[in-house]
Order: C-alpha cells, then sequence, then structure tokens
C-alpha cells in the first residue's frame, strides 16, 4: 500500500500526456536557437534528475518492504548504528560532481543565449524596443521608422536584439517558443537576443504580474520571410498614423487596446533609458550594480555585462 | 531560577541576569543586521542623488565632530559608571550616568539641528534617493540615542529607589552595553557617511 | 478615508459574506463564553498565560485557523481557474487572494506552526522549566496574533494587499498601487515580524544557556538542534525585513524615494532586500521540519538517526548558503553571465547538504523495524514527493533553464513540492507525533490516515499538472486564460486535487473533535515508546514540565534508560520557582494593533497616541518588580500522582 506514492508520479505524468494531447509543449517545441539552447538544456536537466529520483524511490522501495515490522521476527531489536563515513562521503562527493557538470553547462548556455546566436554571428542584428505599460506592449523598430502596439513582426534568417524597457510596474518579456524571458525595467534597459529559424505565428506575453489586466498582456509574434517583412513595413510607413506625442501620452494612459501600428517611433520624444553598458558598477545612473553587501560580506558584484 | 553566585559580579549573579545577559547580546546581533542593511541601502543609494544636492554640498563637519566627541566620551563615563558599580559605590556611579545621559541629549540637540538645517537647505527625506538612505540611517541611530535616554533616565530612577541590588544591576550593565553599541555604530557613521562624504 | 471608501469592499458579496460569517462567528464565541461563564477562565488560563506549552499550543490553533483561511483562498483560485475564461472572480479579486494566500500561508500558517511546535516541544527536549524569557515569549505570540489579524481585517476594511506576496515596487507603490492595501501588508509583516525576532531570541538564549545537566551540544535531539539553527537565521534575516518593510511604509505613506521610479530611486532594490529575507525564511520553514522527520523516522524506525554528525553539519551549511542565493529569484533582470553563473552554483550547492539528509533518513530505516502510525505516514510521504520538489529546484537554479521557468507555474508546482511535503507534511507529523504529549491523548489513527491519503493524493493530482503547463507557457497569478490555449484540461485536474486536498484538511480538524471524544486517555506519558526527553515526564505535561530535571549521558538517554530499566526522573522533590502569569503582552499587543491600523490609515494623532501607550507599557515592566512564584513540594507530589493516574 505504501508503494501508492511511487507509483503516483508515473501516474501523473502518463495521464498529463493523455490529457495534454500528443503536441509538444510549448518551451520544448521551439522555433529559433535560443530557445532550442534552453530546451537542451531542461531536457538534459531532466534526464539528470531522473536518475537521481530513480536512485531515491529503489533505495525508498527497498528500506519500505524489508525493514517493516510486519516483516520482523517478533523479537527483533534494531542495532544501534552511528553512521558511516564511507557512504556519506559517497552521497557528498557524488551530488557535488553532479553539480560541477551542472554549473558548466549553466555557464555556458547561459553565456549562449545571452550573446549573439549562433549561425547568426555575421548578421547585422535588427533591433527592436520593447516597452511594456499598464498593459499593453509597444514596439518601436528605429532601423523601419515604425512602431506597432501588442504585435511584433520580424524577419526569418536575420539575429533579432529586442532592447526592453518600461513605462510603469516591472514587466517580463517572453516568447516561450523563441527565448527565454527577461524583465523589462523604468531605467534601465536590457536585451534579449533571439532569431527565429522558421515562418510562423508565436506567442509571446508579459509573465511578470504589474496589476489588475495583467493576463490581458499578450502579443503575437509574426516571423516572416525578410521579402514579406519589408513589404509589411513599407506599407506601414506609408499608410499609417504618425505617432504623436499626445498620441503616445494617451496611448500610455489607456488600460487595454488591440493591435495599432504608427509611421514613426515614440523614441524621438521619449527615449530609452539607455546608458553605456560597457562601464562597471558604482556608476550613480546605473540599475543593475546593486551592491548589496549580505552577512557573509559578498560585497560589490559586478553586474555589467 | 534564582540561585545566587556569590563569586560573579551582581548583574551577573543570578541565573535570570545571566541569561538576560546572553539574550542582549543576541539582540544586539541582531540590531548589528539591523544597522548593517540601512548601510548597505546608503551604500547603494548614495550616488543616486537626482536633481537633489550630493553628500559633498550637505555635511559640515564642525557639528559632526561635536556629535561624535560628545558620543564618544559618553561611552567612556558609561564604562567607568559600570566601574564604579562593581565597586559598589552607587552614588559614583549614578553620577557618571547622568553624565552619560547629558551627553547623549547634547549629541541629540546638534542632530536634531543638523536635520533642521538640511531642510532649511531643502534638503529632505524626499528629495532624492541618496538622503532619504541618509535620513533613515541617521533617523534610526538617532531614534535609538533617544530611546536610549528614556530608558537609561527610567534605570536611574530606579536605582535611586531601590538602591543596587542583582536586578537595578543587571538593568544597568545591559543598558551600558546597548550605549557603547551605539556608539559603535556612530562611529561607522562618522567614517563612511560624513568623512567619505567630504573627501 | 470616507466612511464609504472604507468599506468598499463589503460591495462584492463574496467579501460581504466572508465579512458576515466572520462576525457571526465572533458574536457566538463571545455569546458562548459568557453563557458558560469561561471569560475568567479564559482570561487566567490563556490570554495571560506565559507557559511555553500553552503558548505553543495557542500559536498552532492560530496557524489552523490561518490554514483555512489560506486554503479558501487556494480553492477559490484554482476554481476560478479550473476552466478558461471564468467569471467566478474578477481580476482584482483574485490578485488579492493569490497575495493573501502567499502571504498567509507563509507567514501566518507555516511560521506559527513551526514556531508553535518548537515553543512546546524544545524546552522538554533539553529538560527545560520553560523558555528564558517567558514574558518574552507571549508577547512574541500576542504580536504574531495581532499581525494576522490586521492582514485579516484587511479585506473588509479598505482593501487587501494586491501585488503579489513579494510586493514588488514599483507595482507597490502609491502610484500603482493606491489605497491602503499595501500598507496593510507593510505593519501586518512588521508587527508579526518583531514577534518573530523575539522568538529568534528568546530560543538561542534558551537553547545555548538551559539544557539539562550533561546534554551537551552534540547530545541534543536533532528537533532542538533544528531549532537552534533556524532561530539563528531568525535573527540574521528578519532585522533585513524590518527595514525593507520600513523603506516600504516611508515611500508609500512619506513619500520617500527608495524604490521610486525617479530621483535615483531604485525599484530592484526593494527585490534585493526581500530576497535577502525571503530565501533564509524559507529555509526557517524547512529546517525545523527537517528536524521533525529525523526524530518521527528515527522513533518509528525503532533506530536511532544515522550520521546524527552529518545531519547537523549539513543542516548548519544550508543556513550559510541560504544567505548566499538571494539572487536566484530575479535571474531574468539582466545580470551578467558571471553573476547568474555564482548564484547558480551557490544555489545548486544547496542540494549537496539536502541530498545527504534524505540518504541519512533511508539508511535510519535500514535494519529498522517500521511501524506505520499517522505521524511516520507524513514522514514517509515526505521523502518521495520532497525529493522531487527538490531536483526541479536544482533544474530552477540553471540559469539559462530559469529564463524559461521564470514566473510559469513550473515554479508554482516546484514551490509548492518543497513546501508541502517539506513544511506542512513536517508539522503534520509533529503535530500527531507531539499530540498526546500535550493533551494526554492519541489522535485517531484511522482518520489520521485517511486525511493522510486525501492529503497526498489529492496534493500530487492538484500540483504536478502544473510542472506540465508551466512547460506549456502558462504564467503563474494570470486571473484567466483564453481556450485556444489548452490549458483547460490539466487546469480541471489540479482543481479536484486541491478539493480532495480539502477534504483531507478537514477531516484532520473533525479528528480532534473525535479524538477529544472517545480516544482512551493514556497515562504512561510515553505513547510511542519514544526516545528523546519530552517523553520522559507525563502527559499532559505538569506547569513545572520535569519534577526532577534528569541527567544526560548521551543522546536518546531516555531510550537507553528505558532499555536498561534505570528512571531518569527518579529523585526527591525541591521546590521548584515559576514566572507569574501576565496580561502585559497582551495589552500591549491590543495596543500596538491600535496603532499600526491607524498607521495605515495615516491617523496621525491617534498613531502618536498609541506609541506613546506603547512605550508606557515599556516602562511599566521596566518598573515593575515581579519575583514569580514557587510550587511546593506537596503540590509538585500531588500533581505527580494525578498525572500517573493514581488517586
Amino acid at each position: 500500500m505504501k508503494k501508492k506514492v511511487l507509483i503516483m508520479p508515473a501516474l501523473m505524468a502518463f495521464m498529463t500526456m493523455i490529457l495534454s494531447g500528443c503536441q509538444p509543449l510549448m518551451v520544448f517545441d521551439t522555433k529559433g536557437p535560443n530557445a532550442k539552447t534552453l530546451s537542451n538544456t531542461i531536457i538534459l536537466s531532466i534526464i539528470v534528475m531522473a536518475f537521481i529520483l530513480l536512485v531515491v524511490y529503489v533505495l525508498f522501495v527497498f528500506m519500505l518492504s524489508k525493514y517493516r515490522a510486519s516483516k520482523q521476527p517478533s523479537g527483533y531489536e534494531p542495532p544501534h548504528e552511528e553512521g558511516s563515513t564511507k557512504l556519506e562521503v559517497t552521497w557528498t562527493v557524488i551530488p557535488i560532481i553532479i553539480v560541477t557538470v551542472l554549473s558548466i553547462v549553466t555557464i555556458f548556455t547561459t553565456s549562449k543565449v545571452e550573446h549573439q546566436q549562433t549561425g547568426y554571428e555575421n548578421k547585422k542584428p535588427l533591433v527592436i524596443y520593447a516597452s511594456s505599460s499598464d498593459w499593453k506592449w509597444h514596439f518601436s523598430y528605429p532601423e523601419q521608422g515604425i512602431e506597432t502596439v501588442n504585435y511584433v513582426n520580424i524577419p526569418t534568417d536575420r539575429p533579432i536584439e529586442f532592447r526592453l524597457y518600461s513605462f510603469g510596474p516591472i514587466t517580463s518579456f517572453w516568447i516561450p517558443q523563441l527565448a527565454g524571458q527577461k524583465y523589462a525595467m523604468s531605467d534601465m534597459v536590457t536585451k534579449i537576443h533571439l532569431a527565429a529559424d522558421q515562418e510562423g505565428s508565436y506567442m509571446g506575453r508579459n509573465s511578470n504580474f504589474n496589476g489588475k489586466e495583467f493576463a490581458q498582456m499578450e502579443f503575437e509574434t509574426q516571423a516572416m520571410s525578410q521579402a514579406d517583412f519589408d513589404k509589411w513595413a513599407k506599407e506601414v510607413k506609408a499608410n499609417e498614423p504618425k505617432l504623436t506625442e499626445a498620441k503616445f501620452k494617451k496611448l500610455l494612459k489607456t488600460s487595454v487596446v488591440g493591435r495599432e501600428s504608427f509611421s514613426s517611433t515614440h523614441l524621438s520624444f521619449s527615449p530609452a533609458p539607455e546608458m553605456d553598458m560597457s562601464k562597471h558598477s558604482g556608476e550613480s545612473n546605473k540599475k543593475d550594480s546593486h551592491n548589496m553587501d549580505n552577512m557573509d560580506g559578498m560585497e560589490g558584484m559586478d553586474m555589467s555585462k | 531560577m534564582s540561585k545566587v553566585n556569590k563569586s560573579l559580579p551582581l548583574e551577573y549573579s543570578t541565573e535570570e541576569n545571566d541569561l538576560k545577559i546572553f539574550g542582549f547580546w543576541v539582540f544586539l546581533g541582531a540590531e548589528i543586521i539591523l544597522f548593517a542593511t540601512l548601510f548597505s541601502v546608503y551604500f547603494t543609494l548614495v550616488d543616486r542623488t537626482g536633481s537633489g544636492p550630493i553628500g559633498k554640498e550637505l555635511f559640515e563637519l564642525p557639528p559632526v565632530l561635536v556629535e561624535t566627541f560628545a558620543l564618544l566620551t559618553s561611552s567612556f563615563l558609561i564604562g567607568l559608571g559600570v566601574h564604579a558599580m562593581r565597586l559598589g559605590r552607587t552614588k559614583a556611579m549614578m553620577v557618571f550616568y547622568i553624565l552619560t545621559l547629558l551627553l547623549g541629549a547634547v549629541f541629540l540637540g546638534v542632530e536634531i539641528n543638523e536635520f533642521l538645517t538640511y531642510i532649511h537647505d531643502g534638503a529632505t527625506i524626499q528629495t532624492s534617493a541618496f538622503l532619504s538612505s541618509l535620513m533613515t540611517l541617521l533617523g534610526t541611530h538617532g531614534a535609538h540615542v533617544t530611546f536610549g535616554l528614556l530608558w537609561g533616565s527610567s534605570i536611574l530612577i530606579q536605582v535611586k529607589k531601590r538602591g543596587l541590588n542583582a536586578k537595578t544591576a543587571n538593568k544597568a550593565f545591559i543598558f551600558s552595553l546597548y550605549w557603547h553599541f551605539l556608539d559603535v555604530v556612530w562611529i561607522f557613521i562618522f567614517s563612511f557617511v560624513y568623512l567619505k562624504g567630504v573627501l | 478615508m470616507s466612511m464609504d471608501e472604507l468599506f468598499a469592499p463589503m460591495k462584492e458579496p463574496m467579501i460581504l459574506g466572508a465579512a458576515i460569517s466572520i462576525v457571526v462567528g465572533a458574536v457566538a464565541i463571545v455569546a458562548g463564553l459568557t453563557y458558560f461563564k469561561k471569560w475568567g477562565w479564559l482570561y487566567k488560563n490563556w490570554l495571560t498565560t506565559v507557559d511555553h506549552k500553552k503558548i505553543g499550543v495557542m500559536y498552532i490553533l492560530v496557524a489552523l485557523v490561518m490554514l483555512f483561511r489560506g486554503g479558501i483562498d487556494a480553492l477559490l483560485m484554482r476554481a476560478q481557474t479550473a476552466v478558461p475564461e471564468n467569471g467566478l472572480l474578477n481580476a482584482e479579486h483574485y490578485n488579492e487572494i493569490f497575495t493573501t494566500h502567499g502571504l498567509i500561508m507563509i507567514i501566518f500558517m507555516a511560521m506559527p506552526f513551526i514556531i508553535g511546535l518548537m515553543n512546546v516541544v524544545v524546552p522538554l527536549q533539553i529538560g527545560a522549566r520553560d523558555v528564558a524569557f517567558p514574558r518574552l515569549n507571549a508577547l512574541s505570540f500576542w504580536l504574531f496574533a495581532v499581525g494576522a489579524g490586521l492582514l485579516n481585517i484587511s479585506f473588509i476594511i479598505g482593501g487587501s494587499p494586491n501585488a503579489g506576496w513579494s510586493a514588488y515596487f514599483p507595482l507597490a507603490s502609491t502610484e500603482f498601487s493606491p489605497g491602503v492595501g499595501n500598507n496593510y501588508y507593510a505593519w501586518s509583516l512588521q508587527i508579526s515580524g518583531l514577534g518573530t525576532l523575539m522568538t529568534g531570541i528568546n530560543f538561542i538564549t534558551t537553547i545555548m544557556k538551559m539544557r539539562a545537566p550533561g546534554m551537551k551540544l552534540m547530545k541534543m535531539p536533532m528537533f532542538t538542534w533544528s531549532a537552534l539553527i533556524t532561530n539563528v537565521i531568525i535573527t540574521f534575516a528578519f532585522p533585513v525585513l524590518t527595514v525593507a518593510l520600513a523603506m516600504m511604509t516611508l515611500d508609500r505613506q512619506f513619500g520617500t524615494k527608495f524604490f521610486a521610479m525617479q530621483d535615483g530611486g531604485m525599484d530592484m532594490l526593494w527585490a534585493n532586500l526581500f530576497w535577502v529575507w525571503g530565501h533564509p525564511e524559507v529555509y526557517i520553514v524547512i529546517l525545523p521540519a527537517f528536524g521533525i522527520f529525523s526524530e518521527v523516522i528515527s522513533t518509528f524506525s525503532r533506530k536511532n538517526l544515522f550520521g546524527y554528525k552529518s545531519m547537523v553539519m549539513s543542516m548548519v551549511v544550508i543556513s550559510l548558503l541560504s544567505f548566499m542565493v538571494w539572487v536566484h529569484h530575479f535571474y531574468t533582470m539582466g545580470h551578467g553571465v558571471m553573476v547568474n553563473g555564482i548564484f547558480s552554483i551557490t544555489t545548486m550547492l544547496i542540494a549537496v547538504p539536502t541530498g545527504v539528509k534524505i540518504f541519512n533518513w533511508l539508511l535510519t530505516m535500514r535494519h529498522g523495524k517500521i511501524t506505520f502510525t499517522t505521524p511516520m505516514l507524513w514522514a514517509l510521504a515526505f521523502v518521495p514527493i520532497f525529493t522531487i520538489g527538490g531536483v526541479t529546484g536544482v533544474m530552477l537554479a540553471m540559469a539559462s533553464a530559469d529564463y524559461q521557468y521564470h514566473n510559469t507555474l513550473f515554479l508554482v508546482a516546484h514551490f509548492h513540492y518543497v513546501l508541502i511535503p517539506g513544511t506542512v507534511f513536517g508539522v503534520l507529523a509533529g503535530y500527531h507525533f507531539w499530540w498526546p504529549k500535550i493533551f494526554g491523548f492519541r489522535l485517531n489513527e484511522k482518520l489520521g490516515k485517511s486525511a493522510f491519503w486525501f492529503i497526498v493524493v489529492g496534493f500530487n493530482v492538484a500540483f504536478f499538472p502544473l510542472f506540465i503547463l508551466g512547460l506549456d507557457g502558462y504564467a503563474r497569478r494570470m486571473y484567466t486564460y483564453s481556450a485556444d490555449t489548452g490549458y483547460g484540461p490539466l487546469s480541471m485536474v489540479s482543481f479536484i486535487g486541491a478539493l480532495a486536498m480539502a477534504v483531507g484538511f478537514a477531516l484532520i480538524c473533525y479528528n480532534i473533535y473525535y479524538s477529544f471524544r472517545h480516544s482512551p486517555r493514556e497515562t504512561t506519558g510515553d505513547p510511542w515508546d519514544a526516545r528523546s526527553l519530552e517523553w520522559a515526564t507525563q502527559s499532559p505535561v505538569p506547569e513545572y514540565n520535569f519534577a526532577i530535571v534528569p541527567k544526560i549521558n548521551q543522546l536518546d538517554e531516555f531510550w537507553y534508560a528505558k532499555k536498561e530499566g534505570r528512571d531518569i526522573t527518579a529523585g526527591k522533590y525541591e521546590r521548584i520557582h515559576m514566572p507569574n502569569n501576565s496580561g502585559a503582552p497582551l495589552w500591549m499587543s491590543g495596543v500596538m494593533f491600535l496603532f499600526s491600523l491607524f498607521f495605515v490609515f495615516s491617523e496621525w494623532t491617534l498613531v502618536i497616541v498609541f506609541a506613546i501607550a506603547t512605550l508606557g507599557f515599556m516602562a511599566y515592566r521596566s518598573f515593575e518588580n515581579d519575583e514569580g512564584h514557587y510550587i511546593e513540594v506537596a503540590e509538585i507530589e500531588a500533581t505527580e500522582r494525578r498525572l500517573r493516574g493514581e488517586k
């Protein structure tokens, strides 16, 4: 009867497979190198963790089935055991080795997704500013001189550099099938490097709670061929109205809006809070230099990129 | 609970007293973390002055030197007070304690005056993140001193009424620990806020 | 604030219903006490008590009430998200509910349950008469209780906090969260946090200074060890929260610029301060649970704990590491690879000592003689389920992968998989284990076991799907989702699991009533044939704990003495000095409650009045002469005879 506890996770996994249909989960259904790296990292870690779980479960079942009172002779008195240095060292050292391997993987993959994506190093990235306000996303294309709200179109096969910031509470910019998320904050610009390998429509959203209509902060990411993208940008530039300061102020104040397009960006009159990222911490205007010394004297961490 | 141990000084003489002194040391440990956090916040925000003044424009050393002198001397005097207490000289002890509290009051007066000057110059706690953290740090220390003045006075009244016994000696001793602690915090404030600010 | 705004929340039918039921319940309690003439008894025996056992029981009682409240919050959330586009709750109401759910479950359920068990057990395990500062202990409890009260009236008067339990700025600033909700947040946490800090100081002193003769540090029971380490973490972590909350109050009510979006403020400073406290906080609620599991597994395997030294070491290492991992709560803030890498490593390292503990528990059972009592079932279920929480924790610790997990239900599933099998199963194991010690009868095993299966199965059904949903891009804290996301079926499964858990907790409450009526009273003081010192005295425990304080020669002294047929509590009785009861902690906390309440509403005159009243209480305490009282030998003899069941 105690084995029920163990059967449960397996049962759950089976049930979820059935229930979730046979579509791959979004995080594993990747459409670009950044998300692919992360997906591989996650799958690797799941395999390692499954192995650890297996070891614990086998031991657990073994102890429970062999040493239950009902299996023992009635007069049995358990012996006194202090412990065993050999065993304790074993299960200290093996986890340390596993942690070391995972740490190397972590640092390697983190570095990989934080830089220009592999296979795209020699192409000039398309810079798109993504800024959030309550409760919508603004996308500014300085190169094309256009701006959209709640949807973003990107060309495939060209690296994209999203520069994120916020007009209010902290938000988190996330397109699961293309890249991991990153915070958008009001006084600094953070960056996501990604690229889309395939054309298609991908869900993007804010994943960091920012108040009442947080659930509505979804946007569509359309990846299209370079030709289609250029055509679309030209059309917007030609047909859509200009984004004036007054109009933008009004837009910021509106809580939920649909999709909008403009033939100029707000960056000219309301520039992004950018700073020279090559400087080191301690600069007065830098956000990412939290010199929080905690009680262990870990001071002055360098948070520059 | 109250086994009396004659070989120890009065303030440690009962089990209860021993517990109280130990507990107070642990409390001071928590206080150290409290001030360490305030210092970290200050160091984090010290350059974030917005449109307000920077430390260099604000700090004046003479009043700060008076404050430092007052507090350091009071710390020395309370040490003498505890020494007198251990010799059983109630009167001398009370004199030293009264002088300590008076110097504490001098310190507080100068600090309040300093704050009023800042506010008069348009540097309020709402002006910038730097000033918010500065005034919170100084204010927390100042509030501790204020509380110390009230507490110290109440202990003096008790010593006067009940004389020196295990209980009152224990209270007076714990108060001296508290006072020394505030002094140490002030030394840090003096070095890392004022001196670093004006240099 | 106008009356209309004050009672604005009442416009919601659900909140109005809750408010009415609270009022009706309160009236019923008052009427009952008056009718049965129990006011005097209540005041004299409970409200003014300084007895650590009674304080512990009150802590646990409040924790159970809060479990109920937080559980209703949880059920409402699962019900709202069980189907797409559900209209059960609107966005604002949902936001308030997940905020209070987090706050209540961590601060007002897990913490008091843990601290309550510590209060009951630790002095007994070390052979002390009480904690070092009994009256401070009562003040700790009452401050915690009024903090809980403050948060719980917020949803009726003025509005709940609604910026998430971590209340990140700028969202929690007055600009984006107007109203008093987050003022309530700051003050309820501040007040109960003060109480917790005092508990920390109190217990460190107790454990360091008041152990029975011969009990060296390495002869202490594991639960006492975990309590000591936990209280050290409390003492070092809580001042950080105190400062952070003070800054929050200043920012919200006095216009300072700590976390402002202009004038040099830094919003992420709050996140840093919050998690510098917040991460140690989760170890504060898990380590004592580890201590309880050690006691329970060792007792019901009838074997000493395997690897005692490495168990202590691993807890010390965990407590040190707990202060060095806080950045992993915001890897996505745009730190460099270096910073994220360092914090990934420190975070993953915590898995090493935790793994050591898991294997030590497994090896404790080897060669044992395992009996499946209710407390043991909770401890056994903990191992496999908590391990899932642990390994997903390692997955989350990998900064790169966390870019995909952060803020999703995967993360929510992870921390429920550690907090519930860890903390909740831990306190439930301890609750069933030590219940007979306090009340002199056992909780019914049959009911206990059925509650166990409901909760364990329900828990997995409720939370395992969230891992899957998280990996499918479901962000946390969303009050609704559209049908074409495909999250519907699994969310419904999760809701069914939550219902099963609710049934289990209801059974636990029913079990109290049932056992009180029907369980046989036990007079041995050692119903489980257990190992540590608390079982050496009578059940229920007399006011003075031990008539004779035993001498300790080894770990599990009581167990070996039993085996050798020695009675370690034999000896000649002497009169015992005990502290007096006092109403001061209760009234002082009441005054501080009013102080905070008026502070929340910025009623400065009244704030000053009650601040002065608080100082007045301190002065009263300073001048008071309270020598305590003695229990004479004749009375001790009579009590001991009565508890042994002799007339």
